[in-house]
Formats: C-alpha cells, structure tokens, sequence
C-alpha cells in the first residue's frame, strides 16, 4: 500500500470527509447496539429524536453545545499552531471557579459592586485563568521542549483536584448538605434565557459570536496568519521572521482564554455553581470536535452541535431503550479517528500495488 | 520528620512502593518500546483502561487469571495493530491519533461494562493473584507473580534492545529512518511490531490494576498513569533501567504521600497529597528536559521515497 499526494482536493471532498467519516462510524457502531442486544434501526431514531426530534431536544442540544463550541475553538486555535492544548478540561475548571470566586456569594453577599462592572469582571478572571493556566505548558514547549501533551494532560488532574480541595473548603457552599459545591453565583450575574421554559441561555450568542471572532482573527489579522504560518511550519516561518515564540504565547493565552469563558458561561448560563462533575470531559470532547471541523472556527459551531446531539440523544435513548450511554462517547472518539483518516484520503489518493 | 522515619522503617511500606510501581513497570516500557521506534503513543492511558477491562472480564467469564493476563495483552495489541495503521501506514498525526484511541479504548471499556452489567452497584469482582509467599525474600514475597514479571522485563527487553538484531533494528527506525531503510530494514514493519508490542504491554499494565492491584473493574481507576507513563519514560532517557528507577522513586513518593495522607496530624487538605504524583511527573519533565536525548526520529511519520 502506498499513499501519494494529490495535486488538489476538491472542496467537495473536504466537505464530505466528516459527514462519511461519521456514516461509517454510525455503522462500525452499530456492531455495539447489537452486542448490547438492541434494534440497530429504532436506537438510531431513538437517538435521532432525542437529540434532534422535538423542540426541547433542540433546546437540550443547543444548551450542551454551548461549552462544546469554546472548548471546539480552543482546540481549534492551538492545533491550528501545531500547540497541542488538551488542558481544556482543567481550563474550563479553573475558569468556572475563577467566576465563582469574582461573582459567588461568599459570605452571603459577595462583592458589592454594580452589575456592569462585575459582569465583566468575572469574565475577564475566568479567560485569564484558563489563559494562565496554558501560559505555563507553552511555555515549558518552546523554551525548553517539553511535550505540552503530556504536561496539560497532568495539569488537568491537578487541577480538578484543586477544585475538589476549594469545594471541601473555601468555596464550599455552607448550605449544601456536604456534597461538594461551590456558592452560587449573585443572581444578577446569571445570563438570560433565550428561550421561556428551556435552559437555553445568551451564552449561546456568545459562544457563536465568539467562533465568527475566531474565524475573523484567521482569515483577516497579522496574528492569525502568524499563527497559521507557525503551525504550518515553525522553522520556515522563523525564517520569514514570525515571532515564533510570541505566538505561540499568544496562542496558548487564546485558546486557555476561551476554555476558561467555557467554564464560567456554564456557570453563569447553566449551573450558577461549581461541581466536581460539570464537565463530563468536554475538553476532551473539544478536540474531536475541532478535527471533525478541520480546524475551521465556523465548522466548529455544526460539529459542537452533531457532538452535543448525540450525547444529548443518547441520554434520552438510553432511557428509553436501555442501550449505555457510552455508546454516544464511543461514537464522538470513533467520529475523530475516521475523520482523520477521511481527511487524509482527500490529500493522498491509496496506491494498491 | 520522625513519621517519616517511621514510615519508611515500615517493610508495608515498601511492599506498597513495589506494588505501585508494577503497572508503571509495565507502562513505562511499553511506552519506551513505542518511542525507541519513533512513534509516540498516547493511546496509553486508554490502552491501561481496555486492558484492565479485558482482562477483568475474562477472569470473571471464568478463565485463568493468567489467561485474563493474555486477554489483556492482546487487547492492548490489537488498539497498538489500530495505532500503527494510523500512524506508520498513513502517517498521520501522532498526537490526534493517540489521544483518539485513548478516547476510544475507554468508551469501549465503559460501553463494555455497561453492557454487561447494566445494573450492578456494588462492583463484581473476581479472586486476584495471590502473593508469592514461597518466595523466601522480604517485600518480594509479599507481591504477586505480575511484579516479578516486570520486574523480569527489564533486564529482558535492555537485552533485546541492545544485544538483539531485532533490537538495533528498533533502536534504528527511531533515530534514522532513511538510513535503516538503506540498511534493508522495513520502517514500517519494524515500526509496527514495536508499537503492537509496546501496547501489549500497556494492557498487561492494565490488568495489574483489576486482577492484582484491586479484584475488580471501576470507572477511571487508571487515573492518569498512562500519562505518567509517558513522562517517566523522558525522565528515564528512553532506557529500561532507569525506566525502572524512575518508576520505583514516582512509586516511593506516591506511596509516602498515601502513608502522610493517612498519618493522624495531616494538616492539608488530602488532595494536596493526591497532586504530589502529578506535580512530580511535571517536575521530572522540566529537570531533565534541557539534556533530554530523544529519539531523533520521534513523532516524525515516514514515507518511503519522501523526506
């Protein structure tokens, strides 16, 4: 077998790569519903429905997508620079306790301050924390070459354990029975409903608002083909005199930025308190979506939708047909390992020989 | 500072410090297999969950345990056959392609274990190796036959690494592709074979956790020690024998956190102990990071006839 280049894909291909990578996930998936003794056919619809089917399912489906999209542009961003962030998980963390340390209701009241100003107060601590809490692995990258995999992947188990450690103390909520929860956050911080009876939420405009920034920053911005060039080769855009190094920061301070805003937009629109378990991976589940995306900062809003329909329809599925839940997590990882090589058919063509 | 004499003159301590240490034993070297090749394999953390499944439930379907110890291995080989299709057939992202099957190995292993045991609470579990008590040495002969093994490994895989055809072939793919390939050696073949051995090794490392360790299979019981894996094997300069010392001082350090967690006069709160492992891995990094030798070809896909 032997792969040779392409001279061109066409933009077709690229844009078939994720759906056929998925179509073949459904079906290598459907293998497993079978295991677990359930109809092929009517699981699918079950799931269908439950992400998609019905009013509320969208409402549910918008409502999980909302994290998905800034841990997807996170991804995004820094793959984009060959910067390997899958620290999103601790990020999203460590932004949702840095909002609830700037809007909790500590001892009651919290801070006194007018609503205009602490709003963005605590939106600005939670980037900066997501921000600083990928400064240090990009850094430890290009100034001393340390994988910054495997260092964002230990942070991520520090700093769940450190919530877990505020939740026991100083931020523990005094009312909550012992189970581990941050205060709430001052009423007035909450973000709207966009719709009356679901738990849709402004977050959404922001995080699709976000994603057409993103996509602003790459397509028309200095940075952005900085960022590009450093991804598509560091040493060549050495050469041409991109500074490397600065944006590569830039980058890591970016894409913590935006999984720290996931944190504290699931806090502000969702939650309105920290716990140990409100993210169920969804800065692992950031990676997947930003490759089914190709690393476009708008495909990531369709891709964090498919993602959060399937977890959201497997919920309802489940429930219903009794087929696990995990079912959805081992169609989002197999979605990413087709789509990789979906995406490498469109640039290399098989050779049998 | 007196506990900590008291501690460390307890021989339960050190039995704990080898039993932590075996499943690092294992990773470890699997990793080191990958990485001599070239190929970095994040699927390690995955790899550990599928393989402490597998091999769980094999034992508790009713074979051997050393019969879950293969189940387990080969489980391992086949997401190492999957890794080595994506990364040396079609040289993709070593990165994506890893942390893909560390994903997908551990949603399989939870699917798995839903599937069946849709409504278990209590876990079930199975009856585990026993220590070799006719073994006449201290703390050895408190361990079970899996330790030995890895501790065995060592010395065997520095032997075929070093002393092998197979080994220097090994050692070659990882440093000089285009020149092993002069050499009559297949990158690809060599490659792949190091990448289904090393995962065969990260699933026996898995199933230390449920059929030594602990006697059943629970969610996120890997907990980070395939990505401690893969630091140790940087701390360790990509050799076996400090892979073993390296794994035996993160094993000492995590044992003593465990033994001053449980001492009476903990003034922090637990999980700053639980952070000690994690900090440590990220410290061994940036210590040895100015001096690390890695292999030159690591995480460069080859394509025949390209360069």
């Amino acid at each position: 077998m032997r792969l040779e280049r392409r001279h061109r894909s066409s933009r077709a291909a690229l844009l078939l790569a994720p759906v056929g990578a998925v179509a073949f996930t459904l079906l290598v998936s459907a293998l497993l519903v079978l295991w677990a003794g359930a109809p092929v056919g009517r699981t699918y619809a079950l799931l269908l429905q439950g992400g998609f089917g019905s009013v509320f399912a969208w409402s549910e489906t918008l409502t999980r997508a909302v994290p998905l999209i800034l841990t997807g542009l996170a991804a995004t961003v820094a793959f984009k620079a060959r910067l390997f962030n899958i620290g999103a998980e601790g990020q999203l963390y460590a932004g949702a306790l840095a909002a609830v340390a700037v809007g909790g209701l500590h001892g009651g009241t919290g801070f006194e301050l007018p609503t205009w100003l602490l709003f963005p107060l605590m939106m600005a601590a939670a980037a900066l924390a997501g921000a600083l809490l990928l400064l240090g692995p990009a850094l430890m990258k290009s100034k001393l070459g340390v994988d910054e995999v495997v260092t964002t992947l230990l942070i991520n188990f520090i700093v769940l354990l450190g919530v877990s450690a505020l939740l026991d103390g100083p931020m523990k909520d005094p009312s909550a029975m012992g189970w581990p929860q941050s205060v709430s956050l001052q009423s007035e911080l909450e973000l709207a409903k966009l719709v009356a009876q679901t738990r849709i939420h402004t977050g959404l405009l922001w995080a699709a608002g976000l994603a057409v920034l993103v996509w602003l920053l790459f397509k028309y911005t200095v940075t952005g083909f900085d960022i590009r060039a450093v991804g598509a080769n560091a040493r060549a855009a050495a050469f041409a005199g991109v500074p490397v190094t600065r944006t590569v920061v830039w980058v890591a301070l970016l894409s913590g930025a935006l999984a720290g805003l996931a944190g504290a937009i699931e806090v502000a629109g969702r939650t309105s308190y920290v716990t140990l378990d409100m993210s169920p991976g969804y800065g692992y589940s950031g990676i997947v979506i930003a490759m089914l995306a190709g690393l476009h900062p708008l495909g990531v809003l369709a891709a964090a939708v498919f993602v959060a329909g399937v977890l959201v329809g497997a919920d309802t599925m489940s429930r219903a047909i009794g087929v696990p839940t995990y079912i959805a997590d081992v169609i989002v990882a197999a979605s990413l390992i087709a789509v990789l090589v979906a995406t490498l058919l469109t640039q290399y063509r098989v050779r049998w020989k | 500072m007196s506990d900590i004499a008291d501690i460390l003159s307890n021989a339960s301590f050190w039995v704990a410090v080898l039993r932590i240490a075996t499943p690092l034993i294992f990773g470890t070297l699997g990793v080191l297999l990958c990485e001599r090749a070239g190929v970095l394999n994040l699927g390690i953390e995955g790899i550990m969950v599928a393989g402490a499944f597998a091999g769980w439930l094999a034992v508790y379907a009713g074979a051997p345990l050393w019969a879950g110890v293969g189940v387990a291995a080969l489980t391992g080989a086949a997401f190492g056959l999957l890794h080595a299709f994506l990364t040396v057939g079609l040289a993709l992202s070593q990165h994506v392609s890893g942390l893909g099957i560390t994903l997908l190995a551990t949603a399989l292993s939870y699917y798995g274990y839903r599937v069946s045991f849709p409504k278990v609470n209590t876990p079930p579990t199975v009856t585990p190796f026993a220590p070799m008590e006719w073994l006449q040495l201290p703390v050895l002969a408190a361990q079970t036959p899996l330790t030995l093994l890895a501790l065995l490994l060592v010395p065997l895989l520095a032997w075929v690494l070093y002393r092998t055809p197979a080994g220097l072939a090994l050692r070659m793919v990882g440093e000089n592709p285009q020149a092993a390939e002069g050499q009559g050696v297949s990158v690809a073949a060599t490659r792949s074979g190091a990448i289904v051995a090393g995962s065969a090794l990260m699933g026996v490392a898995g199933s230390f956790l449920t059929l030594s360790a602990f006697n059943a299979f629970f969610f996120n019981m890997v907990n980070g020690r395939g990505w401690i894996c893969v630091a140790l094997v940087v701390f360790a300069s990509w050799r076996p024998g400090k892979a073993l010392l390296g794994a035996l001082l993160f094993a000492f350090f995590d044992a003593l956190q465990l033994r001053l967690q449980q001492s009476g006069d903990a003034v922090l709160p637990y999980q700053l102990y639980l952070m000690l492992p994690y900090l440590l891995s990220i410290l061994a990094l940036v210590l040895v990071a100015r001096k690390a030798s890695y292999p030159q070809a690591l995480m460069k896909p080859y394509r025949k006839g390209e360069r």
